[in-house]
């Protein structure tokens, strides 16, 4: 306590005005917005209450329009299949974000889960049918992001393989994919998804709107999660495939047992950061005219009897992306530690 | 020469030739449907449209353009847009993080949380959320009558930002901006100077880009154009007068240019961080100056780790700019949307934008390769 009372006003005048000028800029920033959003804030009322003259952040609009804004256009009645979605994602979310349960059959567990999702979702087996036109919200922009990591992930191990590999003509196809997807902005991977795939597909066949956007966010993914596990792979020293090729394993085992291990361990963290990129990146899909988190956030500002509340829609919405986020990078950083420390047990 | 091709093709030549011809394949195919597909809606490929009249208006845009001009010019004002929004934006992101960047280090525990919540909450949310934030607090922003104003010539109301214009007639309104950066990077050097002592370098360099605008604008002067300022003013139901800055370029701006100076602050921090401590203590033990140091031993080698990290986020910044489509400001791919959807030709549209995203990338990573080679180490020791 001490140590930072020194730290804001000793060492010298030029600190103390250092700390002077922050805490200004503190309060400048800091007052209205805490005025504006707790002390004029409207809880619980109409909205009527909220369009009073001096109110200031309209929360009961958030509270009245909770559950578009979470499920958006899902039927209401049905709206405990999206809820279950979401408890299992973060249930599964949570148990893979521990070490101790990571080997292959977790991708066979996420494979079956999104089987699941989709079955629950859409609503085979028994229950109602709902049209993915109708799906929406914080399910959407998670298992989305998610689905574009797990699917973009063999595809980018390839790639980042044939970017190292010897053989020219493959080299030049994976390096031609990787840079071409890096070099456009996500929109344009998202439009040839979403309007020249149809046109390219023989005789009209016709492909759900959200699997177009997730072959678009997948392989926009997979460029990137390409590059991560190329830098992991050039982490791995040369002397281990020596050390491989010495003990007589053949090019595959090599990079079964020595190589990939060691280079996707190096590169966990990084992994973690691109999905929270990818997370983020899915709230795109609102430009597309899907009801992803941020898109169904907004459209619930149209609805004429609570009309406007753009800015208290986008808060929430932003604090739920924080959230994520956030517990995704704090994650990341004991992950970071945490492969460091048991790489030293003997 | 045949050699040489050969040990670029490596091993398994006809099998890596095999796949070759199935990828070409697969986008014949594709390419074929495509064809099909326009043929049976009435559209002949190819870019014969863009002579033709477009009949829509673009909000604001830096070449002359009019409803009626030909969708090529419409194109070309979409890019002039993306190109103006993306060279302002990355050079107010860099003065941005930078002093986030050197403030997120500063000893003072309070600035750096300060700076440390400001990196994590834009880094934690996505960026079409910041703009979408910014362009409804516009909107809150007063009416042109009760504008806010900053020394009665900045003002700042629902209808954009208005600043002082000084230009030359017939040529853009945005001359200043130059100038604006200038007098920032200026000043930056100058505090830097104070603070820290250093930065003969900056100086020198400072003087040299001020020479070279003044010099710019004597040579306009002397070859005809009338230099003018306009300062806007308040009058009856708008503001008159002056540069005015669109709400949604303004946004635009705002929302890539927060948003990438939280990037921009990490990647200063980390690449003054990654020089090590042992050089600081040995250029100590040489008896160097803090600035001394700063300038001439931890500098140069931070900028190695900098340099191509921060271009990366220029690329970056550059592309988020697509994000223009979703506030309404006119940018390459706003305006390559906007002929798709009134001649039918997607796919020409949209190969248009990846051909300028593409180009753009290119030209930035040749002229960044030049820089890094100069910048990089040299002599025998390389690694």
């Amino acid at each position: 306590m001490q140590k930072a009372i020194a730290g804001l006003f000793l060492h010298g005048p030029w600190n103390l005005a250092i700390t002077v000028v922050t805490l200004a800029f503190l309060a400048w920033i800091a007052i209205p917005i805490i005025r504006w959003a707790i002390l004029d804030g409207v809880w619980t009322a109409g909205p009527q209450a909220c369009a009073a003259e001096n109110a200031g952040a309209c929360w009961a609009f958030i509270g009245a329009k909770l559950r578009f804004i979470l499920f958006a256009f899902y039927p209401p009645d049905q709206q405990w299949r999206p809820a279950l979605v979401l408890a299992g994602l973060v249930l599964l979310l949570t148990l893979s974000a521990i070490p101790c349960f990571w080997s292959v059959r977790l991708a066979g567990v996420w494979f079956f889960a999104f089987i699941a999702i989709w079955i629950l979702m859409a609503g085979t087996l028994g229950l109602p049918r709902v049209s993915t036109n109708q799906w929406g919200g914080l399910p959407i922009t998670l298992a989305v992001s998610i689905a574009a990591l797990v699917l973009a992930f063999p595809l980018a191990l390839v790639m980042a393989l044939a970017r190292q590999s010897k053989m020219g003509i493959i080299r030049t196809l994976a390096v031609g994919y990787i840079e071409l997807l890096r070099a456009v902005p996500m929109i344009a991977v998202l439009y040839i998804a979403m309007l020249i795939l149809p046109m390219a597909l023989p005789g009209g066949s016709m492909l759900d709107k959200l699997l177009r956007a997730q072959i678009g966010v997948t392989s926009f993914a997979s460029a990137y999660l390409a590059e991560i596990i190329r830098a992991g792979l050039q982490a791995v020293p040369h002397g281990q495939d020596e050390a491989a090729a010495a003990l007589g394993l053949t090019r595959i085992h090599t990079l079964r047992l020595i190589v990939l291990p060691q280079a996707l361990r190096a590169v966990i963290p990084a992994i973690v950061n691109l999905s929270v990129g990818i997370l983020l990146n899915t709230s795109l899909l609102a430009v597309i005219g899907i009801y992803d988190l941020l898109n169904a956030a907004r459209a619930s500002a149209t609805d004429p009897q609570w009309l406007g509340f753009y800015t208290e829609a986008y808060i929430f919405s932003a604090v739920v992306y924080f959230a994520i986020s956030f517990l995704a990078s704090r994650y990341s950083l004991w992950l970071e530690g945490f492969l460091k420390t048991s790489q030293h047990r003997p | 020469m045949f050699a040489r091709a050969v040990s670029w093709i490596g091993p398994f030549p006809f099998r890596q030739a095999g796949l070759l011809l199935g990828v070409i394949a697969i986008f014949w195919f594709l390419g074929n449907n495509t064809l099909s597909t326009m043929e049976r809606a009435g559209l002949t490929p190819g870019f014969s449209f863009l002579s033709q009249r477009a009949n829509f208006e673009i909000g604001e845009s830096v070449i002359a353009y009019a409803a009626g001009d030909s969708y090529g010019r419409a194109i070309l004002a979409g890019i002039a847009n993306t190109a103006k929004v993306a060279a302002l934006g990355c050079l107010l992101a860099t003065l941005l993080g930078v002093a986030l960047g050197v403030a997120r280090l500063s000893g003072n525990p309070l600035l750096s949380r300060l700076v440390q919540a400001y990196v994590e909450i834009l880094r934690g949310t996505p960026l079409l959320l910041q703009l979408f934030l910014w362009s409804s607090l516009f909107q809150h922003f007063p009416a042109p009558r009760n504008a806010s104003s900053l020394f009665e010539s900045i003002f700042v109301s629902n209808r954009g930002v208005f600043v002082p214009s000084f230009g030359f007639d017939g040529l853009p309104a945005t001359l200043w901006i130059p100038g604006f950066a200038l007098v920032l990077l200026g000043g930056w050097t100058i505090a830097r100077k104070m603070f820290f002592g250093t930065t003969q370098y900056g100086l020198k360099m400072t003087a040299l880009l001020l020479a070279l605008f003044v010099a710019s604008i004597l040579a306009l002067k002397l070859t005809g154009f009338t230099p003018t300022t306009e300062i806007p003013a308040k009058g009856g139901f708008n503001i008159r007068g002056g540069l005015s800055l669109s709400p949604e370029f303004a946004a635009l701006l705002i929302g890539l240019v927060v948003n990438a100076s939280a990037t921009i602050a990490e990647i200063v921090r980390s690449g003054i961080q990654s020089v090590r401590a042992g050089q600081w203590e040995a250029a100590r033990a040489l008896g160097m100056k803090p600035g001394q140091i700063m300038r001439l031993i931890v500098f140069p080698q931070a900028l190695r780790v900098i340099m191509p990290l921060m271009t990366s986020s220029y690329l970056d910044l550059t592309k988020n700019s697509s994000l223009a489509v979703a506030i309404g400001f006119p940018d390459i791919v706003s305006v390559a949307n906007t002929t798709a959807n009134t001649t039918g030709q997607v796919l020409e549209a949209i190969a248009l934008i990846m051909a300028v995203y593409l180009g753009i990338n290119l030209a930035v990573s040749a002229f960044m390769n030049v820089y890094n080679r100069k910048i990089a180490l040299k002599g025998a020791l390389v690694r």
